[in-house]
């Protein structure tokens, strides 16, 4: 009964959310001509954002989505680009704008299928108002940002959205791409997309650094953190370098008070595609250098462009593969109980 | 990490193998010791004004350190100073006892490179090779000079580069992992271009302040995350190196990474290995995949060494990166310093240790 617990329906346009958006915003971004929201991390027609001929019809995408693999149940991660605007009350009405329509769009067209929050974390507090306003549809299963903002994921502004996320029982998904409010990488812009794409591996290790350094799981002991589409095999050997720091570096941070390599072990999943090493024999050392059996999410990351290589990886033991496509995510998201087996 | 050691005895140090050292911090005790190679008029300008780092303190690091100046509190000089400004307290604690063959003087903090002030930053580092030439190479010829570089002014670089070209006392040409812009992009190709000129390799070494948070979502908040980022800085210049041409354009480079951990290397060639093969109509003008480049013209210095818990898998990474890549490094006089005795876990056959604690750094820096 296999879960996916990452996959992209076609980004909302503005015609779209506009039935979604209050008398102010359906008259002011019409009548300022306001651009679509599309993010330079994914450019339309670049061959990594979107595999050829993608339905954009509800009926459609599911049947290239969800038939093949034998999806039950399948989480929406909208990436409607919110986080960029400059305006927190733009950003919010976007936001909530898009969750009401995916769950009058896509939820309310197919039993399987749930969706994140997306919300706009440059308010957290108007944030956390539209997790818990979301939540009460529990077909929403996760509260979604994307991996790079305008502070680090750790820092304490941004508390109220996982206090949020933590109280309506929802893990906090972190999904690659950035608000681009600072340069893309650490030492500045590069010239090419794909350059933003190589740093983001980097962007998730300096995320988790953060939300390990600042003791958010200490703080939200109830609250996990999912990383979608972030690649998995960078993991341990950041984990080592990270948990040799914190041996030298703890009078820093006292609230962390165990390892960050055995605390990311139990709080922290991570999402399967793309899979980031050149074979499966290799993932699988990796995945056993991270002890990650549990950690590890199935998905298709559909339709997305990635490799050439099949969803389901041949060659994946039986065992993981149930882990990752069943196990896990139910373990991960509670309300998927709510999904028949 | 920030061991107390006590020298060794001369007679148990003989009886080691003689080791190479690709990371080693030569200081100066204060800004007077440049004095014979620094216009007194730039000293007195950084007395009055400071060095005018891309960050807003006039003293101290952005980030407050562990340790003062980063040190190993066991090496300040018996006649007092900062660590690492005594060549005789180097050589009896660091040198000698540990019978280091060869060493690579890496110059940090101030020397000139990443100033805002692009003709002081220019000023600076010429002093700071002359005085790393008068008081650490000559006296000491196991020490080889890195040529600091002022690299947000590439012409006054490579001028720098072509003035040391062929004085054997440089072995490289140094650059901070944190440049103002990505390390590829062409304003930096002179600097490139001079190292390849003057056959030298092009050692980057973490730190340095370009003006961006050392994430790509802003500034944290510890130093336990400016540490742990600059792995993430170093990734994101050899990326930008890659992408640019860099390699392309100079088949003959040797790049070393310092100081950024190495660990990370295997998935993020990986990475770029898959990113390339997607996204090739971009970036044309590269024409193999990253992983190739990497294995050829990439080494990397192995402190702080990553400690996973069960050393098969630290085997497992470096058979991944290849035996061939990568350079024993201390990090002396700082508080994360490797020591040679203890910070390899793994048993290595005669040959193995000789090329991951010697043999490596004479294929990179030719001594």
């Amino acid at each position: 009964m296999p879960i996916d617990c990452d996959l992209h329906p076609p980004t909302p346009r503005l015609a779209d959310l506009l039935p979604h958006m209050d008398a102010h915003w359906r008259e002011t971004l019409v009548s300022r001509g306001v651009d679509e929201l599309i993010s330079n991390y994914e450019p339309p027609g670049a061959p990594i954002s979107a595999r050829p001929g993608v339905a954009r019809d509800v009926a459609g995408f599911l049947a290239a989505a969800l038939d093949p693999l034998g999806t039950t149940a399948a989480i929406l991660n909208p990436l409607l680009p919110v986080a960029m605007l400059h305006s927190e009350d733009m950003a919010a009405a976007y936001a909530r704008a898009a969750n009401d329509w995916i769950a009058a769009r896509w939820l309310d067209a197919d039993p399987r299928l749930r969706a994140s929050i997306l919300v706009a974390p440059q308010s957290p507090a108007l944030a956390a108002d539209e997790i818990l306003r979301c939540a009460e549809d529990r077909r929403f299963v996760q509260v979604l940002l994307p991996a790079l903002l305008d502070v680090p994921l750790g820092r304490r502004s941004l508390w109220p959205i996982y206090a949020a996320a933590e109280r309506a029982g929802l893990p906090v998904g972190v999904h690659a791409g950035s608000a681009y409010l600072h340069a893309p990488g650490p030492i500045g812009w590069g010239s090419y997309v794909v350059e933003d794409h190589a740093n983001m591996a980097g962007g998730f290790a300096t995320q988790l650094t953060s939300l390990v350094a600042e003791g958010v799981f200490q703080r939200f002991p109830d609250l996990t953190v999912v990383l979608l589409e972030s690649g998995v095999t960078w993991l341990p050997a950041h984990l080592w370098r990270l948990s040799k720091f914190w041996r030298g570096l703890r009078m820093e941070v006292p609230w962390l008070d165990e390892s960050p390599q055995a605390l990311v072990r139990r709080r922290l999943k991570v999402s399967l595609a793309p899979m980031d090493a050149p074979d499966v024999a290799t993932f699988l050392h990796v995945i056993e250098q991270l002890d990650g059996a549990e950690m590890l999410l199935f998905s298709s990351d559909y339709p997305h462009w990635n490799d050439d290589r099949a969803p389901v990886p041949e060659g994946l033991p039986a065992e993981l593969l149930r882990k990752m496509r069943e196990e896990n995510p139910r373990a991960t998201y509670r309300r998927l109980a709510e999904v028949p087996a | 990490m920030n061991v107390q050691q006590t020298p060794v005895k001369e007679t148990a140090a003989a009886s080691r193998m003689a080791i190479a050292d690709g990371d080693i911090h030569p200081s100066a005790r204060s800004l007077n010791v440049l004095a014979p190679f620094l216009e007194r008029r730039w000293i007195e300008h950084i007395q009055t004004f400071g060095t005018g780092p891309r960050h807003g303190f006039f003293t101290g690091p952005a980030y407050p350190k562990s340790q003062p100046g980063a040190d190993r509190r066991d090496a300040t000089p018996p006649e007092g100073g900062r660590a690492g400004s005594s060549l005789s307290f180097m050589q009896a604690q660091h040198l000698d006892a540990n019978n280091i063959a060869f060493g690579i003087l890496n110059p940090l903090a101030p020397s000139g490179q990443g100033f805002r002030n692009l003709e002081l930053g220019t000023a600076m580092t010429r002093a700071v090779n002359d005085w790393q030439v008068a008081c650490w190479t000559a006296p000491d010829s196991r020490l080889r000079a890195s040529i600091v570089v002022p690299y947000e002014d590439a012409e006054a670089s490579a001028a720098e580069i072509r003035r040391r070209a062929g004085d054997a006392n440089f072995a490289q040409v140094l650059l901070l992992s944190r440049t103002g812009e990505p390390t590829g992009r062409r304003r930096y190709w002179p600097i490139f271009d001079a190292a390849i000129e003057a056959g030298l390799p092009v050692g980057i070494h973490a730190f340095g302040y370009g003006g961006h948070p050392i994430t790509g979502s802003g500034w944290p908040s510890y130093y336990l995350e400016e540490m742990a980022g600059h792995a993430q800085a170093s990734q994101a210049g050899l990326a930008s190196l890659i992408f640019e041409g860099v390699f392309a354009r100079h088949p003959a480079l040797k790049l070393v990474l310092i100081e950024s951990g190495f660990a990370w290397l295997p998935s993020f060639a990986w990475r770029l290995d898959r990113l390339w093969a997607r996204m090739r109509a971009e970036v044309p003008h590269v024409k193999e995949p990253p992983s190739e480049t990497i294995r050829r013209q990439v080494w990397v210095t192995t402190q702080p060494m990553e400690e996973p818990s069960d050393p098969a898998h630290l085997a497992e990474v470096i058979d991944w990166i290849g035996w061939d890549r990568l350079i024993f490094a201390t990090d002396y006089p700082h508080w994360d310093y490797d020591d040679p005795a203890h910070a390899m876990p793994l048993p290595l056959d005669a040959a193995t240790r000789q090329r991951f604690f010697r043999e490596n750094a004479r294929t990179v820096w030719g001594f």
